[in-house]
């Protein structure tokens, strides 16, 4: 988490511009400035049960906002993410009810586990759909997943016909018991969804850093020409962006229906706009190329704090409506101030240097 | 051409200078333009004809020198004050609206209006047609200019220059994307402005262009004007000799070192293009270890797309290439760049660099594999790979982990070529490596192509700079319209052999209109 601030205060440090490092630690700070606003304002706020209950909250987010962080770097944009989150659910659901008829008269039932893989699968393959129409077909990247978003939420509810899957127990005798240990199960005290989000977001944060692939995703979204010319393979990065992208989805579907031990085929409407507001105010450049995923998991904590902890001051949703925008456009507009700032200093080094 | 000695002069340029800072882009020109007359000026990529026609057309203001217009003293202070005075010019790039029609473009800014502030349409179309019938092309003046092909884009601009009713009309290179039919329409027209009085000043890159319709010439290089004529007194020979000079650069010296054997060979390399025709026709060449081939060529000649093939970069492109006597048969960038290719692509800003990234991570971008445990990038072997290409090309720069951007262009060049040696190469294709460099970063990348040589690479390089390719290359390839019209060994090439053979072939289609200059 602290690599957003880590790269900035290297290059800062040695131009000692106060404001630049504070500009560019804006959205720790903002972290920081509405928990201590929370702790005062809100009852209860920094109770134990009431962090858990939040992070928990916020970790929904948080994958999505991972997944559309790397894909925004490349230079895209992936609106199908909250379609994958209700139609993941549903795949999920329906194997834990239903399992797969065979026609022949058999039914297979997987375990839980085996279900959990498969929901995973297609959330990777529908963001291969969107990788495909991407790259080979040449569609836009915010066309291809605007249109994947409604194929995906049409299917979800054909699934079932518009209906929830409801109480999704599992029966012993067909060993798909255990399905609400993803949402309600814990782990050294803490929930299991907090530990699949530490342990993705390290992956993804080690992925970014020191593999390859990471260094491809930051090239391809800067410049895509010269990465191609240096024998980047640019349709596998965006592949693999969409389908990472698609995988974190899935991860959300499967948590969402266990939490709730129910499927909707509606869950996740407009997950996808939280998701790029979370990367938006975590760093991450619209125009690519720029973005850490530390920087996104602190600005979906400052999204899902605010909210919460509105709701716990009892502020009407409305206004909470109105006050999260308004974050997000100070957020960039601090973000193209401190570009308009460092490239300042650059030019000011470079006249120094002659 | 009737040329009478006498024109009357109507413009004159004396003493004039034109400094950017740091760089002097003209240096105490004096020009004379002739009205009825073709006045026809040349020189070589960044001789500063461009500079000067923008002071004429008052885009520009001189730092020194006086400009007379008449024999009276004038100052232009914007390009809209030189047009009022009865100048023209016709931008070598398209000053166009893509999203309007071909009157709106020909009366953009100078809309003729009704008595309500209510646009014209009909009478601006009426009158753009008697333009455009001039031209010959076809052109119906409410068609919008996107739909256009971009030779007859550059007739609405230059009808929209006629229209102006100037005394005075610039030319920056009109024929560049004009097909042979076009051209003669042109040069039409220009016989018809000349006899109604327009002085014409008239840039091209294209010799026997200049030669059949100027009436006087004027050679610039390096800012100074090197030679005025009249045209009929002049032949190619002279031109060249004037463009060139005699000066000599800060060539790096060869070392007398042999080639050893063939290290690389093209075979009948074709790259078709949109419009028909090839970008690439049929070319075969083949390289030795340790030698550097020099590619010269004029603008759109080939030699970028040329290197493109070899890279992989067309999917269309048809031919063979062999590394070391086997046959590549990988087709994509990323596995002919592990064969041993590398290429150092002319436009650093769009191919050659992510500028918003480290310069470590540029200079590592094409050889990570190197620095890679299972799927972990060594930061220590990376460190050192990135500190030894720092110290061996001399890359100026405090801190790797500096943005790329912040550096100097030659510094900048440097961490592209240092980019492609990581990969560990066999052949390096270097297109225009030394183009918008300063001298000393000019030197030591040649120094550089000396040494690489000399340890063993092959090197293609590709250049439009006639003193570069002379000094540098142990054999010349000349390529013009697409075709290898030419191979010179050093010994034997001579100068006015290159621009020869630079010229054969040219006139019909040229679609490339390079904006440079």
């Amino acid at each position: 988490m602290t690599d957003i601030p880590a790269k900035a205060s290297v290059a800062s440090a040695s131009n000692g511009s106060v404001l630049l490092t504070l500009m560019k630690a804006r959205t720790f700070i903002a972290l920081i400035a509405v928990l201590i606003f929370f702790s005062i304002a809100a009852p209860n706020f920094l109770s134990a049960a009431n962090l858990i209950l939040m992070s928990k909250h916020v970790a929904l987010n948080a994958f999505l906002a991972m997944g559309m962080t790397f894909v925004i770097i490349t230079g895209g944009i992936d609106l199908s993410v909250g379609s994958i989150v209700g139609l993941c659910g549903m795949v999920a659901g329906y194997l834990v009810l239903n399992g797969i008829d065979l026609q022949v008269g058999y039914t297979i039932y997987f375990n839980v586990f085996e279900i959990a893989l498969i929901t995973l699968a297609v959330g990777i393959l529908i963001g291969a759909v969107n990788g495909l129409l991407i790259t080979r077909l040449n569609v836009a990247p915010f066309i291809a997943t605007l249109g994947v978003l409604y194929v995906a939420r049409g299917l979800a509810l054909l699934s079932s016909d518009g209906r929830t899957f409801p109480n999704l127990v599992g029966k012993p005798d067909l060993g798909t018991t255990g399905f609400g240990f993803l949402g309600a199960g814990r782990l050294l005290g803490l929930p299991v969804s907090i530990w699949i989000l530490v342990v993705v977001a390290l992956g993804a944060a080690y992925l970014a850093k020191y593999t390859p692939l990471g260094r491809h995703i930051f090239a391809v979204g800067g410049n895509e020409r010269a990465a191609r010319i240096s024998g980047v393979r640019v349709n596998m990065v965006k592949m693999f962006v969409y389908m990472f992208s698609g995988f974190c989805a899935a991860i959300v579907g499967l948590i969402i229906s266990s939490e709730l031990m129910a499927s909707h085929p509606a869950t996740g409407e407009s997950f996808e706009l939280n998701a790029i507001a979370a990367a938006v105010l975590g760093g991450t450049s619209m125009s690519g190329g720029r973005g850490t995923i530390g920087g996104t998991i602190v600005g979906a904590f400052v999204i899902g704090i605010l909210s919460d902890g509105l709701v716990m001051m009892g502020v009407s949703s409305f206004w909470q409506m109105v006050i999260k925008g308004l974050v997000i456009i100070v957020a960039v507009v601090v973000d193209q101030a401190q570009r308009r700032l460092q490239s300042r200093v650059t030019l000011m080094q470079m006249a120094k240097a002659g | 051409m009737n040329a009478a000695i006498d024109h009357d002069v109507i413009l004159k340029l004396e003493d004039v200078s034109k400094v950017y800072s740091g760089t002097v882009a003209v240096k105490r020109a004096n020009f004379e333009v002739r009205k009825g007359a073709v006045n026809v000026l040349v020189g070589e990529n960044g001789a500063g004809k461009s500079t000067l026609m923008k002071i004429i057309a008052g885009v520009e203001q001189p730092t020194l020198g006086r400009i007379l217009l008449d024999g009276e003293e004038v100052s232009f202070s914007s390009s809209g004050d030189a047009v009022s005075r009865g100048i023209g010019m016709v931008f070598q790039e398209l000053n166009l609206f893509g999203n309007l029609t071909v009157a709106e473009n020909i009366f953009a800014t100078r809309e003729i209006t009704n008595r309500f502030r209510k646009i014209d349409s009909r009478e601006q179309e009426r009158r753009a047609a008697e333009f455009l019938e001039r031209l010959e092309a076809g052109i119906r003046p409410d068609m919008l200019v996107e739909d256009l092909r971009i030779g007859q884009q550059q007739l609405v601009e230059i009808a929209k220059a006629v229209s102006l009713d100037a005394r005075i009309l610039i030319m920056d290179e009109p024929t560049s994307a004009l097909s042979a039919a076009e051209v003669e329409i042109l040069f039409k027209v220009i016989a018809d402005l000349k006899a109604r009085g327009v002085a014409i000043v008239y840039i091209s890159h294209r010799l026997e262009e200049l030669i059949r319709i100027g009436d006087y010439i004027t050679v610039l290089r390096d800012g100074r004007i090197t030679g005025q004529e009249t045209m009929k007194n002049v032949d190619t020979q002279w031109i060249v000799r004037q463009m060139i000079g005699s000066d000599a650069k800060d060539f790096a010296k060869a070392d007398g070192h042999v080639p050893g054997e063939e290290i690389f060979r093209a075979a009948d390399i074709c790259l078709p293009r949109v419009t028909g025709g090839f970008a690439v026709d049929h070319v075969s060449l083949s390289l030795r270890a340790g030698e550097i081939l020099g590619i010269y060529g004029l603008m759109g000649a080939g030699r970028s797309e040329l290197f493109d093939c070899i890279m992989g970069r067309h999917g269309h492109a048809t031919g063979a290439i062999f590394i070391a006597g086997k046959k590549v048969r990988e087709r994509d960038t990323t596995r002919r760049i592990r064969r041993g290719l590398a290429l150092i692509p002319e436009d650093r800003q769009r191919e050659g660099l992510v500028s918003i990234l480290s310069v470590a991570s540029n200079l590592t971008l094409a050889s990570l594999s190197r620095f890679v445990r299972l799927f972990h990038i060594s930061g220590a072997k990376e460190n050192h790979a990135v500190a030894q290409m720092v110290r061996e090309l001399a890359i100026k720069v405090a801190d790797p982990a500096q943005e790329v951007s912040s550096l100097s262009g030659g510094n900048q060049q440097k961490v592209v070529i240092g980019k492609a040696l990581l990969t560990g190469p066999k052949v390096l294709l270097m297109d225009e490596p030394s183009r918008g460099i300063d001298v000393g970063a000019k030197a030591d990348v040649f120094r550089t192509m000396r040494k690489l040589s000399r340890d063993g690479l092959g090197i293609l390089f590709a250049t439009s700079d006639l003193d570069e390719v002379m000094a540098l290359s142990d054999r010349i390839a000349v390529m013009s319209n697409g075709k290898l019209t030419g191979m010179f060994d050093r010994a034997e090439a001579t100068e006015a052999a290159l621009v020869a053979a630079s010229a054969l072939g040219h006139g019909p289609p040229h679609t490339e209109s390079h904006a440079h200059d």
